[in-house]
């Protein structure tokens, strides 16, 4: 379960606020919404939960599982199970996909004292799910993200998912620059993962991903808090009627 | 580290080469030979190059040769073009031949081998038959070897240790010896080749390697013969002060084929060391030679106390028609690097490749590149350069493309890369391209990028260490030059690459 209690984050660089007092409980199994307007600290949220420098957390804490992530480092928290699909997944060129995935698998495995994968087990396992994922051999073989399409690259980020097996996913705009089919894929992808013992955290400006992927708690962040927490209905009334009421409403 | 596992082209290798790579840890050659040596005194002159030649057992023309050279090399000047500094060397402050008192006689059995000898090589990872054989037994060689055969002639300090296979090579007419053996063995091959490629004339420390050069590695291949085993050298300085001077000559026939390798190390010292050595190829019509080296001597520490000056004379002469050469090198080592491995291209459709990885950390300087002179018709170069730089570092690229004007029809294609880790290091790029006909075309790509914060954070969000992550990312940017190597080397390279930038991040 991941929990965030009066989680306070600026910028390192200027004096920005940018989270101000969020309180987050997500269950096992159970997948969250995030939705807000621009600006409102979203995807400063997914950065802090997973360790990206720049940011100074003054107040509050955020755990999983009962450990404290934010005094560890970005791939601790990995390694415990935090996992960041990114809205713009980064580009390493020379260095191919299928390399790419088995050093982070074994990574893990490594930092949790847990035998590594040998070639052939890994090999089986990355053939498999990318299979469901429609990714062929070339895009294992190609050097990560580089001149994969929008929709390549978000297919990627769930099979690096899939292969890692972490605890709490952070879906990050995934759904942005996706055609429907693509979408479909992903979110059947996403769905494939769901589990009691996982969890989900989707960060979305529309409620369309949310029809692929059903979330069981909505929540809406203005200005650096949560300001509205509801059921699935809460993404519709946000679809048909925009921000405006919700903020009003609060204010 | 799992480096080793993300070559991508390189899977099939198996776990206990893997394992074996693994365990290396910062510089872990930095250790030091205690061992009963033999010096001649200090300093350079002309009774010290008659005391090297005497040593060596050379005949009257050889020593001739040596004295006309150091003749030579009074009258010049240390060169200063390269964009590298350092404290002026003191040529007569230190020794120019040293070599283990044991070796003065060969040994005839493992009981009379220099116990600490054999030690060496085994720390250097040479396999154990194949110390044996270095050690200079007799009849090692005649059993079976174990897996892969890799030749090597292992030169310690000045003089060579051994070569192994020698036997095998000879049935197959390869000649794989010390030069100062093919001296006094094959004087008709040397006398012919020698200072042929890197005249006496042609440098400051190409000349000064003429005069004292003390052993190095000869190759013939015959006509026709395509070499059965890649052929290697260790170079490895132990002695404190003292100057290593080796000289390489090859020679592919017409129609054969060699592939050669060269690893150096040296101990940890906070005295600089010099290593000026000279290597000369001569690829007859038709013949290919393909040349590698792992340079990892002492960069010297953190503050640039210690370490090697490498300032070597490397090139190869395609004089036939359809002669090929392949250079390529990883410099991870060394305080500083003066080092171009230059092709000769005089053959008509011969062709040249350079693949270089320059890594150059803390205080380290690299000034290294190379030289195409297409001098045939029909002629093609490429040149693939990838630079490092981290820490305090400065990485010159620096190299030559020149088209004669009988070098109709030629084509050269650079690529030239710069990597900067950190923001106190500089890395610069110095092309020279001279074109003296219509008809050739010369190609020259360059870019210059940072390892950048979202690639690390992306890494390391997926589980990987800092270093891990500096260490994939650096391997994905030198991929075209690792893929060049032989797969032995291709190991090794990629696990100092990440080595040599150890706490170049945070």
């Amino acid at each position: 379960m991941l929990e965030i209690k009066n989680l306070h984050v600026k910028l390192e660089e200027e004096d920005k606020q940018i989270l101000k007092g969020v309180n987050l409980k997500v269950e096992a199994g159970k997948v969250h919404a995030i939705m807000g307007p621009n600006g409102s600290g979203k995807s400063t949220l997914s950065y802090v939960l997973s360790g990206r420098d720049g940011y100074e957390v003054t107040e509050g804490t955020a755990s999983l599982n009962g450990d404290e992530l934010l005094e560890l480092e970005a791939e601790e928290r990995a390694a415990l199970g935090v996992f960041l699909a990114f809205q713009y997944p980064v580009e390493i060129p020379g260095v191919g996909n299928m390399t790419f995935l088995r050093t982070a698998v074994n990574a893990q495995r490594k930092a949790r004292g847990e035998e590594e994968l040998s070639a052939s087990d890994f090999l089986k396992t990355v053939r498999a799910k990318a299979k469901t994922l429609k990714i062929d051999a070339d895009m294992l073989k190609r050097p990560v993200n580089v001149g994969f399409s929008g929709g390549e690259k978000k297919r990627n980020e769930i099979l690096q998912m899939a292969m890692l097996e972490p605890k709490m996913c952070i879906l990050d705009e995934t759904d942005s620059g996706l055609d429907v089919d693509a979408m479909k894929l992903v979110s059947e992808g996403v769905n494939a993962l769901r589990d009691e013992g996982r969890s989900f955290l989707v960060i979305t400006h529309y409620q369309r991903l949310l029809d692929h992927i059903k979330p069981d708690v909505v929540h809406i962040m203005a200005n650096g808090r949560i300001v509205k927490t509801g059921g699935p209905e809460l993404a519709l009334e946000v679809e048909n009627n925009g921000y405006a009421d919700i903020l009003a409403e609060v204010e | 580290m799992a480096v080793v596992d993300q070559f991508e082209a390189k899977e099939g290798v198996d776990q206990e080469t893997v394992d074996a790579v693994r365990e290396v840890s910062t510089y872990k050659y930095g250790w030091n030979t205690d061992i009963e040596m033999e010096y001649a005194p200090k300093g350079v002159n002309p009774d010290i190059v008659r005391l090297i030649s005497e040593k060596n057992e050379e005949p009257e023309w050889m020593t001739q040769w040596r004295l006309d050279a150091f003749a030579r090399w009074e009258k010049l000047e240390e060169p200063n073009w390269a964009m590298v500094s350092y404290p002026k060397i003191d040529f007569q402050d230190q020794y120019y031949y040293a070599r283990p008192k044991s070796m003065e006689e060969k040994p005839k059995s493992l009981d009379e081998v220099d116990p600490k000898l054999l030690a060496t090589y085994e720390k250097l990872g040479i396999p154990l038959k194949e110390q044996m054989i270095l050690a200079g037994i007799e009849g090692a060689e005649d059993a079976p070897a174990e897996g892969r055969k890799v030749a090597v002639d292992a030169v310690f300090d000045s003089v060579s240790v051994g070569t192994t296979f020698q036997a095998e090579l000879k049935k197959a007419g390869v000649i794989f010896c010390s030069i100062s053996e093919a001296i006094r063995e094959h004087p008709e091959l040397v006398k012919k080749y020698l200072g042929t490629v890197v005249p006496v004339s042609d440098n400051f420390y190409a000349t000064m390697n003429s005069a004292v050069f003390s052993d190095g590695s000869f190759v013939y291949v015959p006509p026709g013969v395509r070499c059965p085993m890649e052929l290697s050298t260790y170079f490895r300085i132990n002695a404190e002060n003292t100057g290593q001077f080796e000289r390489t000559l090859i020679i592919a026939d017409k129609g054969s084929y060699v592939s050669y390798l060269e690893g150096c190390t040296a101990p940890q010292r906070d005295t600089a060391q010099l290593h000026a050595a000279v290597v000369e190829i001569i690829i007859e019509e038709d013949a290919e030679v393909k040349y590698s080296t792992v340079q990892n001597w002492y960069p010297g520490d953190e503050n640039g106390q210690g370490g090697i000056y490498n300032f070597v004379t490397k090139r190869a002469d395609c004089r036939g028609d359809r002669a090929k050469i392949m250079w390529t090198q990883v410099e991870t080592g060394s305080a500083v690097t003066w080092k171009y491995p230059s092709c000769i291209l005089r053959g008509e459709e011969s062709q040249g490749e350079f693949y270089s990885i320059a890594i150059a950390n803390n205080m380290q300087q690299a000034d290294t590149g190379t030289k195409m002179v297409h001098l045939g018709k029909n002629t093609k170069s490429r040149i693939v350069s990838k630079g490092i730089s981290a820490g305090k570092a400065q990485n010159t690229y620096r190299g030559l493309v020149s088209m004669h004007p009988k070098a109709k029809n030629s084509r050269n294609y650079t690529q030239c890369d710069s990597l900067l880790i950190g923001d106190k290091c500089g890395a610069h790029t110095v092309p020279y391209i001279e074109v003296k006909n219509n008809s050739s075309r010369v190609e020259h790509e360059a870019t210059t990028s940072k390892v950048d914060d979202d690639q690390l954070f992306y890494c390391r969000q997926r589980g990987m260490d800092e270093e891990e992550a500096v260490a994939l990312v650096v391997n994905g940017f030198c991929k075209d030059v690792l893929q060049a190597l032989p797969m032995e080397f291709a190991m090794e390279a990629q696990q100092l690459v990440a080595i040599s930038l150890e706490g170049s991040v945070g």
